[in-house]
């Protein structure tokens, strides 16, 4: 038995000892203003009816969990079903968030949305969910993201939203997020930062983690009614880990259920060629946060590798650095050969294009599989789809299309 | 009581005003800093305050940035530019501050971090990203090693946050002049002096104004207002010259700018 809970974070934003609000104080109202926006619109119940309506018929939920079939058999043991967060609009679970923040927005009289992203996803997402209620959008995007996501780059425009491109440091999703945090030191009277992952301070982890715990209530739900019980094993991929956080957590108090995040280890564990940051790092202080970091003794930032642009990123949501102290999740990670290949298995097995963040849970699911008998039910959170990287999966390929 | 303390006291007793000079460290080297230190100080300059280069500083402009990535291309470390101010501080004649990342003083360890920048001379911090109710444990470090720690109060905190900053501060506060990140600045909101009279009204502490003043008529604007100001990226920008061009001819004109600022203090 773990000893970690879903009763957290407590009133200052601490998941155990991890999380905290480690920002410019110039942020600090906002932060706060957020903090009470959120939990009035929590009691609120028109809220959450505005929401699931719009989770309904907008993004097309539930998601199906659906039976990996070939895939299972070909691998030959656990049965492996997908949740397919990659059906939803936009294609990806960060729809899920985006509405959400979108609504408290609107709740607090703002016009104006910023947000960072590393995959685009978030970018799109964020456009999306402006669009659809007449706000105006500025994505942050590193420069090395923006050549390796192109596809998403132009839904962004075609949605209305600005798309600025950052070209400091690693030009990745980092300086995507130090972007975003600037601009908001400057507009934060009249514009919501709306973060795409568990991270940062409080209240965001918390919140994206609520929003994104649809994941995990379905899952539940669909396990139930198709299986009489729940799943043996979770598996889900983590950058800063909001797919994960919202699948994992409406399952955290159930000790039967093993929960598997899978980060990216790139090239190779070597410092610099991976981004497995609970694999690999140790607490420290980033973005706002007191979680596990990728650093130097010294405190700064190490730089990280990822063939997936959306993993690609130094820290991880504190919740995550809380489960894995408290052993009540387990985090691993695959390489970036691992996960094209299983990127390739699921194209070819059950015609599903996974996005290359998803492909790593997919290629642990792939390696643990095998090992389980045909009776355990391993579900894996399929969190976008792949049409997105087919282009930067030529280029790595040397391939002509 | 710090260096900080004792320098503000002599300045108050006296009717006079600080000009704070910030400086990134080891940009374009550490060599460079300590002349540069005591250039400003010989022109004027009451206390110091030295940047310590972080990767990821979200409350800079892109002077200072860009500033910090050079020296960290240079791969200076926080240990390197405590070493360099231990050599300096004790002929230095005005107290040193450093502004630190969180990020940094918490992977060095807050006991280790604090003793040995209080060996190097080092009179206070000034910790960006370390809002009050984040601060208890470094705040009790400090105040057993008699090292300031300086809080700041922006243009969007509210006076009972406000109040409550004032009490966890010690040295100084900084009140940041407006709402946005580092960077020099035409025009400072004309509620400024008015905000900083008001935060005095509730604070025996000195109060110093920094974030986008770059000019000596900002410098005479509120020097009445003020205890002290303080000057970032106006000096930072001139350093970057420094890597490549002719450093005695930068030390000249950042010194000659500190002068004029010092000027436009109307005291001495």
């Amino acid at each position: 038995m773990s000893s970690a809970t879903s009763q957290v974070p407590d009133s200052s934003g601490r998941f155990g000892p991890f999380g905290g609000r480690y920002v410019p104080e110039t942020l600090a109202f906002a932060l706060d203003q957020l903090r009470a926006e959120y939990e009035a619109a929590k009691a609120d119940a028109s809220f959450q009816a505005e929401l699931d309506r719009l989770l309904a018929d907008y993004v097309g939920r539930p998601s199906p969990l659906y039976h990996a079939e070939r895939l299972s058999r070909r691998l030959g043991g656990a049965q492996i079903f997908l949740k397919r967060e990659d059906l939803n609009h936009t294609g990806a679970h960060k729809i899920n968030n985006t509405l959400g923040q979108t609504l408290l927005t609107l709740r607090m009289g703002k016009q104006r949305v910023i947000a960072e992203t590393g995959a685009g996803q978030h970018g799109v997402a964020t456009a999306t969910a402006c669009a659809r209620f007449g706000l105006q959008c500025v994505v942050y995007m590193g420069e090395e993201d923006i050549r390796r996501q192109r596809p998403n780059v132009y839904s962004m425009k075609l949605l209305g939203a600005e798309v600025r491109p950052v070209t400091s440091g690693s030009r990745t999703l980092r300086d995507a997020v130090n972007e975003a945090f600037r601009d908001w030191m400057s507009s934060v009277g009249t514009t919501h930062y709306c973060l795409g992952s568990v991270m940062g301070p409080h209240p965001f982890p918390m919140m994206v983690r609520d929003f994104q715990a649809v994941i995990g209530r379905e899952t539940r739900r669909q396990a139930m009614e198709r299986f009489g019980r729940l799943p043996d094993i979770i598996v889900a991929c983590v950058g800063g880990g909001s797919n994960a956080a919202g699948m994992f957590y409406p399952f955290v108090d159930d000790a039967g259920v093993q929960l598997i995040g899978v980060e990216a280890g790139g090239r190779s564990l070597t410092p610099g060629e991976h981004a497995a940051t609970l694999s690999r790092g140790r607490p420290g202080v980033l973005h706002g946060m007191y979680t596990y970091v990728l650093q130097d003794d010294d405190g700064q930032t190490s730089d990280v590798h990822s063939v997936s642009a959306g993993l690609d990123y130094p820290g991880v949501g504190p919740e995550h650095s809380y489960w894995k102290d408290s052993a009540r999740a387990v985090y691993t990670a695959c390489s970036d050969r691992q996960a094209l290949e299983a990127f390739d298995l699921l194209a070819r097995t059950e015609g599903i294009l996974p996005a290359l963040e998803s492909s790593h849970a997919v290629a642990h699911a792939v390696q643990l599989a095998p090992q389980l008998p045909t009776d355990k039910i391993l579900v894996v959170c399929l969190s976008g789809r792949g049409d997105k990287d087919a282009h930067e999966v030529a280029r790595l390929r040397g391939e002509q299309y | 009581m710090s260096a900080v303390d004792l320098l503000f006291a002599q300045l108050r007793k006296s009717g006079r005003k600080a000009l704070m000079p910030f400086v990134t460290a080891g940009d374009p080297d550490l060599a460079f800093t300590a002349e540069l230190l005591r250039e400003v100080v010989a022109r004027g300059a009451a206390l110091c305050e030295v940047g310590v280069p972080y990767s990821d500083p979200i409350a800079d402009g892109p002077v200072i940035q860009e500033s910090y990535t050079r020296a960290l291309g240079r791969k200076v470390t926080s240990t390197d530019v405590l070493r360099c101010l231990s050599e300096l501080a004790p002929q230095l004649g005005a107290p040193l501050v450093t502004m630190i990342s969180y990020a940094i003083v918490f992977r060095r360890g807050l006991e280790h971090f604090v003793a040995e920048a209080k060996q190097a001379g080092v009179a206070g911090l000034i910790v960006p990203d370390l809002p009050v109710e984040e601060s208890g444990p470094l705040a009790a470090v400090c105040r057993r090693n008699d090292v300031s720690l300086t809080h700041l109060i922006t243009p969007t905190t509210g006076w009972e946050r406000a109040r409550r900053i004032a009490d966890a501060s010690t040295g100084f506060i900084y009140y940041v002049s407006v709402t946005g990140i580092t960077g020099e600045r035409t025009e400072l909101p004309p509620e400024l002096a008015g905000n900083v009279a008001r935060l005095r009204e509730h604070t025996p502490l000195p109060v110093c104004i920094g974030f986008g003043i770059s000019r000596p008529e900002h410098v005479r604007r509120l020097a009445p207002v003020a205890d002290g100001l303080i000057v970032g990226s106006a000096i930072v920008r001139r350093m970057a010259e420094a890597a490549s061009g002719n450093r005695a001819e930068v030390l000249r004109q950042i010194g000659q700018f500190v002068a004029e600022l010092v000027a436009a203090l109307g005291s001495d």
